[in-house]
């Protein structure tokens, strides 16, 4: 967090902030305790906040515990992350009809995006979903071709941003550069203090977050409360359950892409595309086209996919990518590798929610580790 | 990543509202019949559509309402009086319909989308172009644009190769060009038939011979995937450089702008960094199997 003016909100006027982003009839989305998960919902006050709830997270299990503490940020990531919102599962894309059974004269228009493009405040977003929301940007919105649906969500968004105190096992966002603390790309940025009076440090990282800030009853933060959240930092890098050089990645797996390790993979992939579905980076899409029965009218909805599905990269003749193998190494190394090419940047956040919500437990960071251990130089040559 | 937090609010007001995926309704304007199993539309497009301006070796999303959209390579067309031509081929579902439609039917259409053969990067030189069954419908807007410049290029040399003797796309352009005597037009057919006395084999086996000096050649190849890896390694080892053979790959491609992810092969988006790429780039890709 940056180090100038800093200033600190007591909890007992959370509230006042919670307001003061919904003014104007803006959607406050803010962590919540639902089904037994953390999820996102709507936060009305600090109430609606998963006060006291922390989650326990490994490679194939999450469950939510009671906290000894009364923390309200006190946990890691759920299984939904922000992408829900800014690129929920489907989006209508179009829609059109005939004139009439028989006759011509199709006409085809954009939806209305109203809906979408409604304003909306992101409160609680933690550092690794708000890189994740970056590369999403980077994506969907940084190339000539524009996804029209998510430029309607971004255009009025406010993040306001918290730093992540208590990492779960499978999070290694300090290895990946993106946390624990929020860095860029955020309005407001706060750390929770739980230590003496429960208490946020409050930054601005844009002119709208100054304006936010300057009308909150905060106060100048002291040495004392810049010292606890840089303990907060570091205890939780001290924490973090998993890390990754990410350095040497993406070119060690271009070298590493018919390693016996996929075939080992492979047989425990279940080729099931969880780990797609919860990851806040992936963005492939399906078209799904409904019609009447007789054909007069039509919708085509953008439908997310997954590169683990059968379908996926079918063309004339069968898929490109037939085995597990391939499905799996297809999404790792663009993760890690060619996603650095096309975008700048790698696919992952380090969030682990892909090791976390995995039915058999397959940890990317240990299928890295594996790969780039010992890696084959020479692809084999594939047989004429 | 400091500049990404400018660029939503930014980008998200220049977007135009509707997105790059809504199509335009299009109005078959003639249908030709090429095979049993190929035909060519041609499209009337509104004046001042992008489609019009396409480069030989884009292609356009064609789709019925209702049906579903699929990659189709432009085939040639007179811009200038406001049509685009298509060649299908019938292979399942979505192109059947296409295969199917009639003069004053219309469909949807996005396009133009991805790179093109550029085959003005041969001016001084030599031209091969190398085509394998319905992969000449690509090949054919390239091959016009050289024939309009005709004496701009040496050689100039198409290889064509088909199933049958019978599968011949644009038969009667394909007879005036063997009139021609400043192109040399190879055809070889996999299957003979009774009476055919041209040539049989793959159309890789044309390359040994055909006229053209490799240090000057540029050569464009479109067809089944084997068939281009096949072609091209026979051009490199004639002497061709890899960076001077170019491809046109196929993958699933949904959105066709870089945005649906189902056509990518290792950092490509074929649909926006192709569909016609070097064999320099697309050569250690294809090696991988499954990539
Ligand atoms: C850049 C490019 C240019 C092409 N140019 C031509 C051309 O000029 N002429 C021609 O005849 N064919 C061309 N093709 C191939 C053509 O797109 C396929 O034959 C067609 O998609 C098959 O669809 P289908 O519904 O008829 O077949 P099916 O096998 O029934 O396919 C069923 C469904 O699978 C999906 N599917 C199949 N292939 C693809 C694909 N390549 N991309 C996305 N989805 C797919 C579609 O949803 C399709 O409806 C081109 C392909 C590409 C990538
Ligand atoms: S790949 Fe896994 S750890 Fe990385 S961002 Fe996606 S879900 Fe999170
Ligand atoms: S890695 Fe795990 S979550 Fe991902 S497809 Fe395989 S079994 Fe499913
Ligand atoms: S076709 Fe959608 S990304 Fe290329």
């Amino acid at each position: 967090m940056s180090a100038d003016r800093l200033e600190v909100l007591a909890a007992d006027d959370f509230d006042v902030l919670v307001r003061a982003l919904a003014e104007g009839g803006r959607e406050v989305l803010g962590p919540v305790l639902r089904d037994g998960v953390i999820a996102i919902g709507p936060v009305e006050s600090a109430a609606d906040l998963p006060q006291g709830w922390t989650d326990e997270q490994e490679r194939g299990t999450y469950r939510v515990q009671p906290r000894a503490d009364a923390a309200w940020f006190g946990y890691a990531v759920g299984p939904q992350s922000w992408k829900s919102v800014l690129f929920p599962a489907r989006a209508l894309l179009w829609s059109g009809a005939k004139g009439g059974v028989g006759e011509h004269g199709v006409e085809v228009s954009a939806p209305d995006r109203s809906a979408a493009a409604r304003p909306r405040a992101l409160l609680g977003v933690r550092s690794c979903d708000l890189a994740a929301i970056g590369i999403q940007d980077r994506v969907l919105l940084g190339r000539p071709a524009v996804d029209a649906d998510y430029a309607a969500r971004r255009a009025d968004v406010i993040v306001v941003a918290v730093t992540c105190g208590f990492p779960a096992g499978t999070c290694f966002c300090a290895s990946m550069g993106t946390g624990p603390a929020p860095r860029t790309g955020y309005d407001l940025a706060l750390t929770e203090l739980l230590d003496g009076e429960h208490r946020f440090l409050v930054a601005a990282g844009s002119p709208r977050g100054a304006a936010l800030l300057a009308a909150l009853p905060t106060r100048v933060a002291e040495d004392a409360d810049r010292v606890a959240g840089e303990q907060l930092v570091a205890s939780s890098v001290a924490r973090m359950g998993r890390w990754l050089d990410v350095g040497p990645v993406p070119a060690a797996l271009r070298g590493a892409l018919e390693h016996p390790r996929w075939d080992d993979v492979a047989a425990r992939c279940l080729s099931c595309g969880s780990c797609t579905l919860v990851c806040p980076t992936c963005f492939c899409t399906a078209v799904e086209e409904t019609t009447d029965l007789v054909g007069a009218s039509a919708a085509r909805t953008r439908v997310w996919d997954s590169c683990f599905t059968p379908g996926f990269s079918y063309i004339h003749g069968g898929a490109v990518r037939q085995t597990t193998r391939s499905r799996y190494r297809q999404w790792l190394t663009h993760k890690m590798s060619t996603w650095v090419d096309q975008f700048g940047t790698p696919g992952c956040v380090g969030c682990g929610r892909c090791i976390t919500w995995c039915p058999v437990g397959i940890d990317l960071t240990e299928e890295v580790g594996a790969l780039v251990g010992a890696h084959v130089d020479e692809p084999q040559r594939q047989d004429r | 990543m400091a500049s990404l937090a400018e660029l939503p609010r930014a980008a998200a007001a220049a977007a135009p509202a509707a997105g790059p995926l809504v199509p335009r309704v299009v109005r078959v304007e003639r249908v030709h019949r090429e095979t049993r199993d190929t035909v060519t539309l041609a499209l009337r497009l509104p004046p001042g559509d992008p489609a019009l301006e396409y480069r030989p070796g884009q292609f356009d999303m064609l789709g019925p309402l209702g049906t579903g959209e699929v990659p189709i390579s432009v085939s040639g067309g007179a811009p200038a009086a406001g049509t685009v031509e298509h060649t299908v081929r019938d292979v399942g579902g979505v192109t059947r319909l296409l295969c199917g439609l009639r003069p004053g039917d219309e469909l949807l259409l996005r396009g133009p989308y991805g790179t093109a053969w550029d085959a003005e990067d041969g001016v001084g030189g030599d031209v091969v172009l190398v085509a394998g069954g319905i992969g000449l419908a690509p090949l054919r807007p390239a091959l016009l644009q050289v024939l309009a410049a005709r004496d701009r290029y040496r050689n100039v040399v198409l290889l064509y190769g088909t199933r049958t003797p019978r599968d011949l796309l644009f038969s009667r352009e394909l007879d005036r060009l063997r009139r021609r005597r400043d192109v040399v037009l190879e055809h070889t057919a996999d299957y003979a038939e009774a009476g055919w006395r041209g040539r049989v084999g793959v159309v890789t086996d044309l390359v040994g011979r055909a006229p053209f000096d490799p240090g000057t050649t540029l050569a464009l190849v479109c067809g089944p995937e084997v068939m281009m890896r096949l072609t091209a390694t026979a051009l490199v080892d004639r002497g061709v450089p890899a960076s001077r053979v170019r491809v046109s790959l196929e993958r699933a491609m949904l959105c066709g702008v870089g945005l649906c992810g189902h056509c990518q092969l290792g950092p490509l988006f074929v649909c926006t960094d192709g569909p016609v790429v070097s064999w320099d780039t697309a050569a250690p890709l294809l090696v991988i199997r499954e990539r």
